[in-house]
């Protein structure tokens, strides 16, 4: 395969880390929610948490772009 | 990258130098004034500006001075939930920390270019993300071996690490560490980055279809743009959450520092 065709592929492949890690950042918000409606009054105490969970869970969904612009842009 | 017609995305992440300073230099190192120095500087007196217009410390806060003293509160609860007592002496780096984040983020994403200026957001840029990190870290680095000497190293062993585990937990929360300055610019760097790459990609697509005629500009055009109008709410939300984000992150960081696990 041409070289330059096996990085766009590569490039697109890495988007599927991008779409996963959505499915994670909506797990979290998600459980917060579903949890935080069970017991509104303990939610307002969890919100650092909720985000750092947030932040986790997307890094690795940036980190999926950041392969894909380097392949595009760098390899 | 850039065809005739086309939108590059990427164009708008250029630095440039303004004017006229392309050669200045110290010891061979150019120091031209680009526009990300501009912004910076923009966004450095904008929070001025809004600092200084809350400095009034009237017993009965006006409206501005509540706003500045809702962001000042909002900060020294974050670092008194997340360090304890210990951490109201972090409240001005935090405070700088977050609001700079914020306009930049925010000054970024004004449609400014209605006006013919073309507003360049610095926290896109990994240099300057990474200078911030380090900064974060550096602090952290720095409180916690003033604090706790050579002890600062029991970080590295959770209470309650099984004996048989002791080499391989350290080694893992070693790594987890190191990454954090990476972690924290990276978060910050590629979260501006991509959202303002999908703006420009989907203008492109606006501005594409539209020129091809009525059906594909109504096929294409008009639900892009509408989509634009939803992302570009979403990146508002998105300014907000990563300088929070960042803010949150650098006081747990400063947390581990002063009370170790």
């Amino acid at each position: 395969m041409d070289a330059t065709a096996a990085k766009l592929i590569g490039a697109g492949l890495a988007a599927i880390g991008a779409g996963i890690a959505a499915i994670g950042v909506g797990n979290v918000f998600g459980s917060f929610l579903e949890s935080a409606l069970r017991n509104p009054g303990a939610a307002d105490g969890q919100q650092g948490r909720l985000f750092i969970g947030f932040a986790a869970a997307e890094l690795l969904g940036l980190l999926s772009f950041v392969v894909a612009m380097i392949l595009i842009f760098v390899a | 990258m850039a065809e005739h017609g086309r939108v590059d995305p990427m164009a708008q992440f250029k630095i440039e130098p303004l004017f006229g300073t392309d050669h200045w230099a110290i010891a061979g190192h150019n120091i031209a004034f680009t526009n990300s120095a501009l912004w910076m500087a923009i966004t450095t007196v904008a929070l001025w500006i809004f600092v200084a217009g809350g400095m009034k410390r009237a017993l009965v806060p006006g409206r501005w001075q509540m706003a500045v003293e809702t962001m000042t509160g909002f900060i020294d609860g974050l670092l008194s939930a997340n360090i304890g007592p210990n951490g109201k002496k972090y409240v001005p780096y935090i405070f700088s920390l977050f609001m700079f984040i914020l306009f930049a983020n925010i000054l970024g994403l004004l449609p400014l270019s209605l006006l013919g200026v073309h507003p360049f957001t610095f926290t896109s840029h990994f240099s300057v993300t990474g200078v911030l990190a380090i900064l974060s870290f550096s602090i952290v680095l720095i409180v916690g071996f003033a604090k706790h000497k050579l002890h600062f190293f029991s970080l590295f062993v959770p209470h309650g690490t099984p004996v048989w585990l002791l080499w391989l937990i350290p080694i893992i929360e070693l790594i987890s560490f190191l990454v954090r300055p990476f972690s924290l610019a990276l978060r910050l760097f590629v979260a501006m980055m991509a959202g303002h790459v999908l703006l420009e990609v989907l203008s492109s697509f606006v501005i594409s279809s539209a020129n091809s005629g009525l059906l594909w500009g109504g096929v294409v055009g008009l639900p892009s743009f509408l989509l634009m109008i939803a992302i570009c709410a979403l990146e508002i939300l998105v300014a907000g959450i990563q300088a929070y984000v960042f803010a949150l992150l650098t006081s747990l960081y400063l947390n581990d520092a002063e009370n170790l696990h």
